[in-house]
């Protein structure tokens, strides 16, 4: 028997710098970040240049004065309040969303009875625009914290739910048959099984389920407050005030991606497993 | 000596739709503690119901199943239940998957110090030193049978049930984790049922092989291996006494494996 030994070894990162497709990938990402950028400076300087001359500054505005304008209603305290106003309810409707969405979505996970029953009334619920609901809350809870809060909940509700009860019917029969036959109780069951897989469920679906919270908080103010970014958006319309609108759905739309990337941190840290 | 499993004219019907099904059809069989067996027969002939009864996961349609001469009511927590499925929780490492029957039953109440130390020695005993902080998704289709073999053992049961665990893996694997579970049951003293589609595995490590028919399953035919231990069971298929045997199981599944194929 003759045993071959390789004459002439590389390392394998060696091996990966010498392959071309790395530097063509390379490259391409680089052209697609300057088209990016390109293509916003391009947007802006056409709005920048047109408004006043193509179109009605009136209607549109112009970057230069959003940005004046952010500037001051920043400075003033404004958009300061505005911006921890709707921060509050968002968490605050989150955190209800979550607590009500994972408590009934075990619940009927665990009884499938009890999810029979309920499942037209569920559906029914789910078909509705929840926005139709806004004045019905607003009449048994004013237009204070709490209606933002469970107009915010009732958004956050539903696919906390659905993941939740997904969670639950992804568990293997097969494993609570082992884990029977190791001793352990009902209790053990749900507390060792059914509560982490539902929980890893709704970990993974926190990108679908997190932004319901700021949209729900948004749309309560725009209804009926007198503080948050939704509040802001509704008065700077009623007033003509684009520049004062443009420069609430900016910051808006950076609370957003703020709160998509720390949703996609803390994911990461929780489903290290994966 | 009292048969630690005992079957006494065991039926099972389950329904498919409304249409029966007889699963196993008035099984007599004694397992002696302390032995190996291995349940070989075609597919859908019944060894996993076989199984699930021992565990008192499924009752018995007729006749009755003791365990040590006790009738089964429940789950039976004096076996442990390696299943046909990989079932490792993905969200636990390895360490806390094979932690996972310490945290129930009865097995609660041992000391802190114990539990570290059963898991720490069944971790070594299967061969998953510095696997201990990965997770299932990061370890090969071995080392997760090994994980699942830990956490079957770690609350040191009287009985072992094993439901084709090495069924999927390929040949060289197979047959070092065979190597592995024969050093790891031999001189224990534990009754293992140990259920497989593989005639020279069951020879190879088994005390008894039973071979049952296609469906309704039944049992037609039964050996006592009697090869020497300790084996190797690198090199045991090539002993002369070990072809006999082969022959003589094949026969019997042979002509059910045509008739268990026409029956599905
Ligand atoms: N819970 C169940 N409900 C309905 N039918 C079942 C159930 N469990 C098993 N069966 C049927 O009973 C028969 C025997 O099943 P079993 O799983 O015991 O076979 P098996 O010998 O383990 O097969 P395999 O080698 O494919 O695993 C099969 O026809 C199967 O479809
Ligand atoms: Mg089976």
């Amino acid at each position: 028997m003759t045993i071959v030994t390789d004459p002439h070894p590389i390392g394998a990162d060696q091996a990966l710098d010498a392959d071309p497709a790395i530097a063509l990938r390379r490259r391409e990402n680089r052209l697609v970040l300057i088209l990016q950028i390109l293509f916003a400076v391009v947007s802006l300087g056409l709005w920048e240049w047109g408004s006043g001359r193509w179109f009605s500054g009136f209607w549109v505005s112009s970057p230069s004065e959003i940005v004046t304008t952010l500037w001051t209603m920043t400075a003033d305290g404004r958009m300061v309040s505005a911006v921890s106003a709707t921060v509050g309810v968002a968490l605050a409707g989150f955190a209800s969303g979550t607590v009500l969405g994972m408590g009934l979505g075990i619940l009927l996970g665990l009884n499938p009875v009890v999810a029979r029953v309920l499942d037209p009334y569920l559906v029914g619920l789910y078909s509705l625009p929840r926005v139709a609901l806004v004045p019905l809350f607003v009449l048994w809870l004013g237009i204070g914290f709490e209606m933002k809060v469970a107009f915010t909940a009732l958004l956050v509700f539903f696919p906390i739910f659905m993941n939740t009860l997904s969670g639950i019917r992804s568990v293997d029969a097969d494993l609570i048959d082992v884990i029977k036959v190791m001793g352990a109780s009902r209790w053990n069951a749900v507390a060792k099984v059914f509560v982490p897989s539902a929980l890893s469920w709704v970990f993974a679906g926190l990108r679908i389920s997190a932004p319901f919270a700021l949209i729900g908080a948004v749309v309560a103010e725009m209804f009926s407050s007198n503080r948050g970014l939704g509040y802001l958006i509704s008065l700077s319309a009623s007033q003509f005030d684009t520049a004062g609108l443009f420069a609430t759905l900016v910051v808006t739309t950076m609370l957003g991606l703020l709160l998509d990337a720390s949703v996609v941190l803390i994911g990461r840290r929780l489903l290290h497993w994966q | 000596m009292i048969p630690i499993v005992e079957f006494d004219d065991v039926s099972k019907v389950f329904f498919k739709g409304t249409v029966p099904i007889q699963a196993l059809g008035r099984l007599n069989l004694s397992v002696r503690e302390g032995e190996l067996l291995a349940v070989v027969g075609p597919s859908g002939c019944g060894k996993s119901t076989l199984l699930n009864m021992t565990a008192g996961l499924m009752k018995p349609g007729t006749g009755a199943i003791r365990y040590k001469g006790q009738a089964i009511s429940g789950a039976n927590t004096q076996v442990a239940y390696v299943t046909q499925k990989d079932n490792l929780l993905p969200w636990r490492s390895v360490e806390q998957n094979i932690r996972l029957p310490l945290e129930m039953g009865p097995h609660k109440r041992l000391s802190e110090a114990e539990k570290r130390e059963r898991v720490a020695r069944y971790i070594a005993m299967v061969g998953l030193k510095g696997f201990e902080k990965h997770y299932p998704k990061e370890l090969s289709g071995g080392m997760r049978k090994r994980a699942q073999l830990a956490r079957s053992l770690v609350y040191e049961p009287d009985t072992l049930l094993m439901d084709e665990p090495f069924g999927a893996l390929d040949a060289q694997l197979k047959l070092m984790l065979q190597a592995e579970l024969l050093k790891t049951w031999e001189g224990s003293g534990k009754t293992l049922i140990f259920v497989t589609h593989d005639l020279t595995e069951a020879i190879s490590l088994a005390d008894r092989v039973i071979v049952m028919s296609g469906r309704p399953g039944r049992i037609i035919a039964i050996a006592d291996i009697r090869l020497p231990r300790p084996r190797d069971v690198f090199h045991i298929r090539f002993q002369p006494e070990f072809g006999d045997y082969f022959e003589e199981l094949w026969a019997a599944l042979k002509q059910d494996l045509a008739s268990g194929e026409a029956a599905t």
